[in-house]
């Protein structure tokens, strides 16, 4: 189970024919404590770049973008009740959606994603 | 304000932050800590028992001159030469136009000596006009702010903590709100202030960049286990908003009179003769000029700095700053809104019409002490 990144700083993971999608850990250092979190509705469909949801900290907002085109199937009720699991896992239990993708994102490995971050 | 160095300065205690694992940020020409860790949990720290704050970015001038209360009276909004010695005052610099050019905190340290405490992006801007003012009156003005370090205490427990760090000092329990006093750390003179910015009691202390680390170090070791943490300016920003301060480059700025951002006090209209700015705030801002005000909101969803204050279909001001107030629980924000409007505002939040209502300031107002 391979995690794969975007350089909006969001993790990708498949998990059978879905994709679990996250905040990196880095995005969520740079927010600060995240107090709120909007989630879209299941069912919506989306095309690639179109902002999904909103991760709002103390002092600012950050974007979940879509990385393709797709559909939300499910999104992270937890998260929406306690958005500090973001801070707290934000690669893990601190998942915001799973999407079924329409068309391929483009999406980084861990050592191309670090990259971008130095 | 655009910062004043293409290289950021450094404050003398920038590797105590590195160590502890801030994440810093560029700040008015400086590279300061945003945050330790939890910018919620050092708010909260400030609330409950203690933060301790590096503040040496802010500017530090020192005047002095046989006439230094007379400069300061016409270069600046108060009546800083009726100040005692060992007072403090919020005061202002304006502009001809009576806008604000910053905000400072004035200090008299003696007969002919005052301190002026400017914000660090405002630092050019103070020297400069400070410069202009001082010219006819027998008096100087010394840019001291990369020789002293500022460290800030402040929360219900920051008096216990800075009587423990064995300063030869008056007893601070008698050392009054906006006073300060000189004392000795290690051997260094150190101001200690009764003035903050973040709602609490507590404490600012001067002293000089090379003696920071030792005080710094030693607040640490006698505040931790009074529940002392390092916060970053994520912290003090919350804290001030929540307090109802005004912060430069976001309530106050050249564009706005006194009167509009409520610090109209700060003007010694009746106390004092002529002085920068004076005919354009005795004019007054014009009829419908925006006012600051306090919103509150349901929810968890925070208006933020720039966001449109909306009254029906109509946009009636900005937002100036805003946060989900960490200690209430809800959003609240101060805003510049016209006057006129309905009474019935909102908040565009990026798309979404939050609801709020108009509260005076503060928002939040501590407990006083026993």
């Amino acid at each position: 189970m391979t995690t794969q990144y975007t350089a909006d700083h969001e993790w990708v993971r498949a998990e059978g024919d879905v994709h679990v999608i996250g905040v990196t850990d880095h995005a969520q250092q740079q927010l600060g404590d995240v107090v709120y979190v909007d989630l879209p509705a299941v069912g919506r469909t989306f095309a690639a770049g179109e902002a999904l949801g909103e991760i709002e900290s103390t002092k600012s907002v950050g974007e979940l973008f879509a990385p393709a085109d797709g559909e939300i199937v499910e999104v992270n009720d937890d998260v929406a009740s306690d958005p500090t699991l973001v801070n707290q896992d934000a690669e893990g239990a601190g998942w915001l959606v799973k999407v079924r993708f329409a068309s391929e994102p483009e999406l980084l490995d861990a050592a191309a994603y670090q990259a971008t971050l130095s | 304000m655009p910062p004043s160095h293409a290289t950021p300065l450094q404050t003398p205690l920038e590797a105590r932050h590195v160590a502890a694992g801030a994440q810093l940020t560029e700040f008015g020409g400086w590279m300061m800590p945003l945050r330790y860790g939890s910018d919620l949990a050092e708010h909260a720290a400030v609330r409950e028992r203690a933060g301790l704050f590096d503040l040496s970015h802010m500017a530090e001038l020192r005047v002095r001159g046989a006439e230094a209360g007379a400069f300061l009276d016409h270069a600046l909004s108060g009546r800083l030469s009726a100040l005692e010695h060992g007072q403090a005052r919020y005061t202002l610099l304006l502009a001809e136009s009576g806008g604000i050019l910053d905000d400072l905190i004035v200090y008299r340290l003696g007969e002919t000596e005052w301190l002026v405490v400017a914000n660090a992006g405002n630092r050019d801007v103070v020297v400069a006009a400070l410069a202009e003012r001082v010219a006819g009156f027998d008096a100087t003005v010394v840019d001291e702010t990369e020789e002293i370090a500022l460290v800030a205490v402040q929360g219900p427990a920051s008096q216990a903590i800075v009587e423990a760090i064995g300063l030869e000092s008056e007893p601070l329990d008698e050392l009054r709100y906006y006073r300060v006093v000189e004392a000795i750390f290690e051997g260094e003179d150190v101001l200690v202030a009764r003035t903050g910015y973040t709602g609490e009691d507590g404490f600012e202390l001067y002293v000089p960049a090379h003696a920071a680390e030792d005080l710094w170090d030693a607040l640490v070791r006698v505040g931790a286990p009074l529940g002392l943490v390092p916060c970053g300016l994520a912290a003090r920003d919350t804290l001030r908003l929540e307090a109802g301060m005004p912060l430069y480059g976001h309530e106050l700025s050249v564009d706005t009179l006194p009167a509009q951002v409520g610090v109209g006090r700060s003007v010694a209209l009746r106390t004092k003769g002529a002085f920068v700015g004076r005919e354009a705030v005795e004019a007054g801002p014009a009829e419908d000029a925006p006012v600051l005000v306090g919103l509150v909101a349901e929810g968890r969803r925070a208006g933020r700095a720039g966001y449109a204050v909306v009254d029906g279909d109509a946009e009636v001001g900005v937002v100036t700053s805003g946060a989900l107030s960490p200690t209430l629980g809800h959003p609240i924000a101060m805003a510049l809104v016209r006057p006129g409007h309905s009474g019935s505002l909102a908040i565009d939040v990026r798309g979404t019409r939050i609801p709020v209502s108009i509260v005076d300031l503060p928002f939040y107002r501590r407990q006083e002490r026993a």
